[in-house]
């Protein structure tokens, strides 16, 4: 059966089952690997896209409920020139990512905070940002947020960095 | 769809190819394989791990996986400031994975480190073979810029650097003393000539390498102990960094499996049936101790495997609970108990308790496989990416040169997929047998939890003497826990007398290396015990510390320096408190304060972390902080929340939903410090963990004048 939605400003159509979860439609289906798959009961949201500009965790969302819907993933996120988006380059900027595997969903969610706050509190941060880092990089996620939104960086750490 | 080899250059296009192994010190038989595996017609190689390209690109083949740790971008610093390269002309790229390029340099460091720091008796030809049989292509132990850097990269580029300015010297007719090297560009000042490395390389090529390069002295660095951007951070930024689990090809099944719940059942039977209703569900296949579900994608393998009502058996492990085992554990201990000689001083003791923990690496389990015409090929992110080639061939009964293995980026490792218990390569090798076409298996998470390798569960009986003149006189560790921990880990302290002692206790659970292995749950429980001790003696926590170590040592300065950061001794309002702890690990001492406080539920409110760090030379700052930085918060992860418990011989929890990590919300505040140091480079992927607990512990201490000596810390501490 069918299934038709928006993909990252696309229209797409997707031969599978209504139930299988928005987040293996976009890996298998449609190729767009960033999106990751950590534990499939929504509690670590590697998975993390917008849907109709919300964030949403896609492991626990049936395409059934996508349909005709807009879909952003972490491909889409860059600006229509390919720029990087604000907080992606933050992400950069604060060097966030260690393993990676989580990223993509932390930005998702992170995007999606900014989008909805503006400049996001230290308690909505707080309250938002709850997907999992095993590698430990929440110091720098929290850095990245207030850099993307225009805080000064706020940890001892923030701003050492030094080119060669 | 193909797969490129994992290649970053930073500043251009990137170079993918063939490149040389050479391993300077290595066997020369297999220097000549390796060279055949990075030869290139378009400029030279060095020592086989290093290649100068025409066009000046300068690749270094790396036997390490980056597991998130920054090592390629630091182990390239290191090559930079050697050959004196230019920055923006540096590529990193996986090494091939063959045992031309085993990691003879990390053999030799594990051997000295081992045998207290001199191995220099084995010939270069045992160190080659050890490598090929032992070390592989590991990345663990933290030993990445300590071993494979300092010993290897920094070495062969310095030999290559000369090698570059002696034909140099030959090709303008002066003296190699006139030339300098900047940039990747050797200049002849009096004449105002110059050549650059990729005019050079190709004939440079051809020279002999020095053995013993003039390394660089520290004031002369102009690229380590600077903070280049990692090069592998933005393809983690826009989705494009490709893991193992995002690998892909035409027409490849996905499948996923469930094991016996119990290490050591089997399979006693299943009817496919169920599984076969569901669209996409291509087979069901038994394995010796699993059912596997191969479909059209991973959905309908996991509903294939959900409707399946598979029969294990326990293997007889039934009965083996965590309560069980700790009640074992206390059998072991009481039969084993340390019985110091106290005389007239006075006896501490107390006995502390680590659960097993999971390893839970974001990115769960997952490999591809496909045979093709009697040879195998296969994709995937783990530890060891030779080892994993060895372990399919014998897997698959082929030769290894007829398995080819491509090595991916993993969503973190942390010791799990580390070699010797990765079930999935026999699984993955199986059923691409079977299958006509690639399968790629992937892991639940639920199968993860289940089928953890977990940090050993451990009870351990400490017993100290503290003497009139305020000094512990003799310390006693009796521990008990799985084999395989006998070092205990690092234990500094200037003592008289230190008895630790091993009682192992085995079960059916798996236990291996956890990040920072023995230090994790030694470090606890030996820096909680040090604050008992030091109470006993009415002495301020850091100050007892002291007096066990030589004034000036690394340890004494750690102390002070955290102590000062911290504000030590400083009033704070009622109900906050800080704690201290210091663990040496990997050759890297670090200290550690927390301050924290409790929240109404009784859990920890953890309000700011100081760690003092000396890991000899810093080779990139920022990244290194990121490592102490990671390794705290995983440290108050585990020791907040994490647990797993054993019931009827498998594991209770299932999931992220009963297996919480720290989240955001929970992190505090990290300032990190690196001390100026000339000791030998430690590593740094571990050693931030173990402080972290054992300094939460002493905080909580603080607050509430009561002793939490079993992890995880959860609301013991609620009054």
């Amino acid at each position: 059966m069918a299934t038709s939605l928006t993909v990252n400003g696309k229209a797409v159509s997707v031969e599978a089952e209504p139930d299988t979860p928005l987040l293996w439609v976009v890996r298998e289906d449609l190729g767009l690997t960033g999106t990751k798959f950590g534990c499939g009961i929504a509690a670590c949201g590697a998975c993390t896209v917008h849907v109709d500009g919300e964030p949403v965790r896609s492991c626990s969302l049936p395409l059934s409920e996508a349909a005709g819907k807009a879909v952003t993933t972490i491909e889409g996120l860059k600006d229509a020139d390919g720029t990087l988006s604000a907080v992606q380059q933050a992400w950069i900027d604060a060097q966030v990512p260690q393993c990676g595997y989580c990223q993509s969903g932390q930005i998702m969610a992170a995007a999606a905070l900014i989008k909805k706050t503006g400049r996001p509190s230290d308690a909505q941060i707080d309250e938002a940002m709850t997907n999992l880092c095993r590698c430990g990089t929440y110091p720098r996620i929290r850095d990245a947020i207030r850099r993307a939104t225009g805080q000064a960086a706020a940890s001892a750490s923030a701003a050492k960095q030094e080119t060669v | 769809m193909g797969v490129k080899r994992r290649a970053f250059l930073i500043g251009g296009a990137a170079v993918i190819g063939g490149g040389i192994f050479a391993l300077q010190y290595g066997d020369y038989a297999a220097r000549r394989d390796a060279a055949a595996l990075t030869a290139t017609d378009k400029g030279g190689t060095f020592g086989a791990w290093l290649r100068i390209a025409d066009d000046d690109t300068v690749t270094l083949f790396t036997p390490h996986i980056d597991l998130g740790t920054g090592t390629s971008t630091a182990l390239l610093q290191m090559a930079a400031e050697e050959l004196d390269a230019d920055w923006a002309k540096m590529a990193v790229e996986s090494a091939p994975v063959d045992d031309a390029f085993a990691n003879s340099w990390l053999g030799k460091g594990f051997l000295e480190s081992m045998s207290g720091g001199k191995s220099g008796m084995l010939p270069d030809s045992a160190i080659s073979l050890i490598a090929r049989m032992a070390v592989n292509q590991v990345t663990g132990g933290s030993s990445a810029i300590r071993f494979t850097g300092q010993r290897g990269v920094r070495v062969l580029a310095a030999a290559t650097r000369q090698a570059l300015v002696e034909e140099a010297a030959e090709r303008l007719g002066v003296p190699a003393g006139e030339l300098s090297v900047a940039k990747g560009v050797v200049s002849h000042a009096k004449s105002n000539r110059t050549l650059r490395f990729g005019e050079l390389a190709k004939a440079a090529a051809g020279r002999s390498l020095a053995d013993e390069p003039k390394l660089k002295a520290a004031k002369d660095f102009a690229v380590i102990g600077t903070s280049p951007a990692r090069i592998d951070i933005p393809g983690k930024v826009d989705g494009s960094a490709q893991y193992g689990i995002d690998f892909a090809l035409p027409g490849m099944k996905v499948a996923t499996v469930m094991a016996a719940p119990v290490r050591g059942g089997k399979l006693e039977s299943v009817d496919p049936a169920p599984a076969m209703a569901v669209k996409g569900v291509e087979k069901v296949v038994k394995l010796d101790d699993a059912v596997a579900v191969v479909a059209s994608g991973y959905w309908p393998a996991l509903k294939g495997l959900r409707a399946l009502s598979p029969k294990f058996s326990d293997g007889g492990h039934g009965g083996v609970s965590s309560a069980a085992i700790f009640a074992a554990h206390d059998k072991l201990l009481a039969e084993n108990a340390p019985k110091p000689e106290v005389g007239g001083d006075k006896l501490v003791e107390a006995t502390y308790r680590a659960p097993y923990l999971h390893h839970a690496m974001m990115e769960p389990f997952a490999l591809t496989a496909q045979f093709k015409d009697g040879k195998l090929e296969m994709w995937g992110g783990l530890q060891d990416p030779l080892a994993t080639k060895k372990a399919a061939a014998e897997a698959a009964g082929l030769s290894v040169e007829d398995v080819t293995f491509h090595p991916m980026l993993l969503g973190g490792g942390f010791g799990r997929k580390l070699p010797g218990q990765i079930e999935i390569i026999a699984q993955t090798v199986k059923l691409a047998k079977e299958a006509p076409g690639p399968v790629k298996v992937i892991w639940s998470r639920e199968e993860e939890v289940a089928q953890g390798t977990y940090r050993p569960v451990s009870s351990t009986a400490l017993k100290a003497v503290l003497g009139k003149d305020g000094k512990i006189s003799a310390w006693h560790s009796a521990y008990a826990q799985p084999s395989g921990g006998e070092s205990g880990g690092e234990f500094t302290y200037a003592i008289p007398s230190i008895e630790r002692k091993h009682h192992e206790y085995n079960v059916n659970v798996i236990s291996a290396a956890w990040r920072s292995v023995e230090a994790s749950q030694h470090g606890f429980f030996n820096e909680c015990f040090m604050d008992e001790v030091a109470g006993a003696a009415g002495v301020d926590p850091i100050e007892f510390r002291k007096r066990h170590f030589a004034p000036g040592s690394r340890e004494a300065k750690v102390l002070d320096a955290v102590a000062k950061a911290s504000g030590w001794g400083t009033p704070l309002p009622a109900g906050t408190g800080r704690g201290v702890a210091l663990v040496e690990s990997f050759g890297t001492v670090c200290a550690q304060v927390v301050q924290a406080s409790l929240r109404e539920d009784g859990y920890p409110k953890v309000e700011k972390v100081w760690a003092a760090v000396d890991c000899g030379m810093v080779v990139n700052p920022r990244n290194a902080e990121a490592q102490v930085m990671g390794g705290i918060v995983m440290g108050l992860s585990a020791a907040i929340h994490e647990e797993i418990t054993i019931d009827k011989g498998a594991a209770v929890q299932t999931s992220f939903s009963d297996y919480p990590l720290l989240k955001l919300a929970e992190t505090p505040e990290v300032m990190i410090e690196f001390l100026a140091s000339d000791a030998t480079t430690g590593g740094l992927g571990e050693p931030g963990l173990p402080p972290a607990a054992p300094a939460l512990v002493n905080a909580l201490f603080a607050v509430t004048g009561k002793r939490i000596r079993q992890l995880p810390i959860r609301n013991q501490a609620k009054a």
